[in-house]
């Protein structure tokens, strides 16, 4: 009847082996945390991809400018000329080009379609302007642009970049408050399953109180479990949050929207700290819960 | 009523310190539960190495006085000294310090089921993150006569096999005292003899040893292999016994 000779154990092993192991609080810690983490990773997959897009988009259009020329057909050539003329002088432009009428005509194309009298209508005639590093004054441009062309009109495009800004950055904000509640719902479901664990090995605690352990030796078995569990059910949840954004459609065929929906280059190693991350929520949570159910219990 | 401070038959295994003369002692000391006074006005102290039984019915409050003497209750007034402190100053890892002098044995015998005998034995190490000797450990196994069932599982065990492990888990760390809660309330006289010549084996090993039993063959016997004083639980008051047992 003797147990076979075993390599002892470390201390924290043999405190993790004084709880049984059994019970429903066991698959539910780590079901949570995978389940939990699956979420995370898509939450920070969606938060990094939005911010990215409105980046792109933001630079995009900050390192652009457009002029639009509307004037009596008789001043059309001369404010035309004028504006190139101060366009070629202004410092901080890289290029510039006057829009033909085949390009206007294509942009147009979407919404008008293929046959647009452009010569009949009366369509502003419009500048690209591409901003050198560093850029131009645009206040300068603006009064300048005003003296010598006075239809012209500089859009430096700020009242769309902001907008922008502001929702890439509460796009941001609500990618890191999902993490953050998808955490604190971590949290709680591992305290109530640690209160559970505790609640149903009173026998348990009272044997150790009986021989002389401490609450942090006791605790430390429940809290070495649970933090061992999350980690365990994270690791699952994060290989399988990484391989459903990896099997996300390729950009081209979802179409503009989903462009760049994922990670990319070292965006992939974020998922990786999920793991650790939801090992140290457990570890809080159930140290918490576990000191406060010990002294409950005296 | 206080008992007198008994004079140890032989000197304690582990001589308690210079300033330690009672290992328990009980002032004034009420308690109460829900309103209910179980134990009222007691005054005592248990010297080392001295041998009490205390005695009394179902419900006296044995159990309560047990309690109370490994801090597991705290008086409702008056004082408990375990060591020379007073238990109202220990924190709770005091309290559990404390206990590692203190080994107890239940009626029920608490032990963790889902693991063996051996590793239940060893558990007062295992939780103050020391090594325990296997060597020692199967001394201790054949001394309590449970060496061939040192790998079962405690629900294997029948009552006397798991009284003896509770008694031989109660002394691995070589504590100073003994507390006994009805050691023999589940087992048969030969068994009862059994655990009785352990415990009074420890007695003169120094061990300061309290029983509580309402088994007065079991106190007869003892008295005649022991210096013993017998405390009898009446009317919530402890009483000095003993010249009509």
């Amino acid at each position: 009847m003797k147990p076979p000779a075993a390599k002892p154990a470390s201390p924290s092993t043999r405190a993790i082996r004084v709880v049984p192991s059994s019970g429903p609080t066991a698959w539910l810690t780590s079901f949570t945390a995978a389940a939990m983490t699956f979420l995370c990773v898509f939450a920070l997959a969606l938060s990094l991809a939005s911010g990215r897009l409105a980046d792109r988009w933001s630079d995009a259009l900050a390192r652009t400018a457009t002029i639009r020329l509307s004037a009596p057909a008789e001043q059309v050539q001369v404010q035309t000329d004028a504006i190139l003329l101060v366009l070629s002088t202004t410092p901080g432009i890289a290029s510039y080009q006057a829009i033909d009428d085949d390009d206007t005509r294509a942009l147009l194309e979407p919404w008008f379609g293929p046959d647009l009298p452009i010569e009949s209508l009366p369509i502003p005639r419009l500048f690209e302007v591409v901003e050198a590093v560093p850029g131009y004054d645009s206040e300068g441009l603006r009064n300048r642009l005003t003296a010598e062309a006075p239809g012209a009109i500089l859009d430096d495009h700020t009242r769309w970049r902001r907008p922008l800004a502001e929702a890439a950055a509460r796009l941001r904000f609500l990618g890191l408050l999902s993490i953050a509640l998808i955490g604190a719902t971590m949290a709680a479901m591992i305290t109530l399953a640690a209160r559970a664990a505790l609640a149903t090995n009173i026998e348990v605690i009272r044997v150790l109180r009986l021989v002389g352990a401490k609450d942090s030796y006791i605790a430390r078995a429940f809290v070495r479990r649970f933090t061992l569990r999350a980690f365990g059910g994270a690791m699952v949840g994060a290989a399988a949050g990484l391989a459903g954004v990896a099997a996300l459609p390729a950009a081209d065929a979802a179409g503009g929207f989903l462009t760049g929906l994922g990670f990319t280059g070292a965006g992939w190693l974020w998922p990786m700290a999920l793991p650790p991350i939801a090992a140290l929520v457990a570890f809080v949570a159930t140290r918490r819960a576990a000191f406060q159910k010990l002294r409950e219990l005296t | 009523m206080e008992s007198t401070a008994d004079v140890p038959l032989v000197k304690p295994s582990r001589p308690l310190s210079v300033k330690e003369t009672t290992v328990i002692a009980f002032e004034n000391v009420a308690y109460s539960y829900s309103g209910s006074e179980l134990l009222a006005d007691v005054s005592l102290r248990l010297a080392p190495g001295s041998f009490h039984f205390l005695t009394g019915p179902s419900g006296s409050g044995k159990s309560t006085f047990l309690k109370l003497a490994y801090a597991e209750l705290r008086p409702t007034t008056g004082r408990v000294t375990l060591f020379d402190r007073d238990v109202t100053t220990l924190s709770r890892d005091d309290v559990a310090r404390t206990r590692r002098r203190i080994g107890i044995v239940h009626q029920d015998c608490r032990f963790l089921d889902h693991m063996t005998l051996a590793a239940n034995m060893a558990l007062p190490f295992t939780v103050s993150d020391r090594e325990s000797d296997p060597k020692e450990l199967d001394e201790l196994l054949g001394w309590v006569g449970l060496s061939h069932l040192s790998g079962a599982l405690p629900p294997q065990l029948s009552g006397g096999e798991r009284q003896r492990a509770a008694l031989a888990r109660a002394v691995i760390v070589d504590p100073d005292v003994i507390l006994a809660d009805e050691p023999t309330g589940n087992v048969d006289w030969e068994m009862s003899l059994k655990i009785l010549t352990l415990l009074v084996e420890l007695n003169r090993m120094g061990k300061t040893i309290v029983v509580a039993t309402h088994d007065l063959n079991l106190i007869r016997q003892a008295k005649a292999q022991v210096q013993t004083r017998v405390l009898r639980i009446a009317k919530h008051r402890v009483q000095l016994a003993g010249a009509d047992l």
